[in-house]
């Protein structure tokens, strides 16, 4: 199953630089069933972390409790138009992802 | 697949719909609920699938590997700014009223080469039907924050919005419910889901123009024929085929209710 | 809007993507993306939770906020937030005590990140929900509860 691409949302404004983050994921909780009773399996996001110029900014680490396709949102001190801020994560099955965006 | 208590729950709730809470009571959930939609508003998902939508627009697809940059949505080929807020509307090419999904089919067919039917016979969110989903999403992204605007004074139009007031009043299945049953007074709800009167402009411009939408409770983009679809589903009626008449009908019927009204598309609904 | 520009870098395996990043110097060996720790997001009640993170008594705080709507229309995606004004906040999470497991998410914050993160949650019904902060070894918490409604029907 291939991933799909996030959204990222990074504007810098007084020295601060205000990150939100839409990701495209199941989030399946493992306690649901399907049509035919047969539970759904969990897969979900199990860690995310967020990079400012490759350092980190924010790291996290979800449950199965996070929403389908989560939504993040923080901020943190410096950045400038145009530095770059990736947003990666990694589920329970393995898969991954790297999106990246300049700060406007 | 719902339960069928919930479903009679639901049946009673909304025949039992009038009943105020306490004015105070409700004020008050209200207030919270209002609180609860305003922090959804930011970070709506659908922007995840009209990203998916975009892409689709540009890609070369379909027996002719073309994409679908060219299409002429009512304001040019490949103007897709405001464009969903001004249809249904009438395209002299193929001499109908369409919706936004019934015109993107004839330009899938015609730029493309994609049968319609593959369409028109895909389950909601499966193949072709989840790719126009995504297509929809990106289009009425375009649209948001324009004014609802339909040209009534055509004939064809005209035709259309008589045949879809016709429709909505128009009772039928086991439960004998009207599209009005539920849409056509003030003030009502089924728990606590106010039900907008569609009858009105206030009433059209919260329906109509806050659909397509995001729904948080199956985490699901629906366009408006996915909507309207189900609409007829929970009147236990016949469901209507996917772009036919009397969808778009009721589309235009809807639209016109809601000329002039702001469009916030996509919306997001509980 | 140019802020919104996204670009993919890589997909792959996780493995393979963390040392890829690791080179790409995005990720400092040693830094965040730590085992995650299932013991605790596998744990059931607040108290094992707790137990799990090796967490004994955090103290409620008023510097700790945990913020969201009072009623959320729906139980799927619920908006909240957690603020620290506790000076040296290094670690935020948020725990819902009614879902089967309590531990819904956790953030580590490097130094210059703000004590103050918003995400959305699932909840199985009306809940506390808490917000569990650390600054040095000291643990505080913050609680609110969140009534959740089903609402209609498909509608």
């Amino acid at each position: 199953m291939a991933t799909k691409p996030m959204r990222i949302r990074a504007a810098a404004k007084d020295g601060v630089t205000e990150v939100k983050a839409l990701i495209a994921h199941e989030m399946e909780t493992g306690q649901r069933k399907d049509a035919n009773g047969a539970v759904i399996p969990a897969w979900f996001i199990t860690e995310l972390s967020v990079s400012h110029n490759g350092k980190v900014v924010l790291a996290s680490e979800f449950g199965t409790a996070v929403s389908k396709n989560p939504y993040l949102a923080f901020k943190f001190k410096g950045g400038a138009t145009g530095d770059k801020v990736a947003v990666s994560w990694k589920d329970n099955k393995g898969e991954s992802r790297t999106d990246e965006v300049a700060i406007g | 697949m719902e339960n069928p208590q919930k479903k009679l729950a639901c049946l009673l709730a909304v025949l039992a719909v009038s009943a105020p809470l306490g004015a105070q009571t409700s004020d008050k959930l209200m207030e919270g609920i209002n609180e609860y939609r305003e922090a959804l508003a930011d970070g709506n998902p659908s922007e995840l699938v009209a990203a998916e939508g975009e892409e689709l627009w540009k890609l070369k697809r379909g027996p002719k590997n073309a994409t679908l940059e060219k299409c002429d949505l009512g304001l040019g080929p490949g103007v897709i700014k405001g464009a969903s807020a001004q249809m249904p509307r009438f395209f002299k090419d193929t001499g109908k009223v369409q919706d936004l999904e019934t015109r993107l089919m004839t330009c899938m067919e015609t730029l493309q080469g994609i049968d319609p039917k593959e369409v028109v016979n895909a389950r909601w969110l499966k193949g072709e039907k989840e790719k126009m989903a995504a297509l929809v999403a990106y289009i009425v992204t375009e649209s948001n924050g324009h004014k609802v605007k339909v040209d009534l004074n055509n004939p064809a139009m005209k035709k259309m919005y008589d045949m879809g007031k016709l429709a909505f009043y128009y009772r039928t299945g086991p439960m004998d419910f009207s599209c009005a049953t539920c849409h056509g007074d003030q003030g009502k709800r089924i728990r606590m889901q106010e039900l907008p009167d569609l009858r009105t402009h206030e009433g059209a411009i919260a329906g109509w123009g806050s659909w397509p939408a995001y729904r948080v409770s199956n985490g699901q983009f629906w366009t408006m024929q996915h909507r309207l679809n189900d609409c007829y589903r929970q009147q236990r009626t016949a469901e209507p085929i996917y772009g036919s008449d009397v969808t778009i009908a009721l589309s235009v019927y809807l639209a016109g209710k809601a000329n002039g009204g702001k469009v916030v598309t996509p919306g997001i609904k509980r | 809007m140019n802020n919104q520009r996204r670009s993919v870098l890589k997909t792959g395996s996780g493995a393979a993507l963390l040392s890829m990043l690791a080179a790409a110097g995005l990720i400092k060996p040693g830094m965040a993306l730590a085992e995650w720790n299932k013991a605790a997001f596998d744990a059931k009640s607040m108290a094992d939770t707790l137990k799990a993170l090796g967490i004994s008594q955090p103290a409620d705080s008023k510097d700790v906020q945990i913020t969201g709507p009072d009623i959320a229309e729906n139980g799927a995606v619920v908006p909240v937030g957690v603020t620290s004004a506790i000076p040296g906040t290094t670690m935020m999470a948020i725990l819902i005590d009614k879902n089967p497991n309590a531990l819904a998410a956790s953030f580590t914050l490097p130094e210059g990140t703000e004590a103050n993160v918003q995400t959305r949650v699932k909840m199985g019904q009306t809940s506390n929900v808490y917000a569990l902060v650390k600054a040095g070894d000291k643990y505080y918490t913050a609680t609110k509860e969140i009534k959740v409604t089903l609402g209609g029907c498909g509608g």
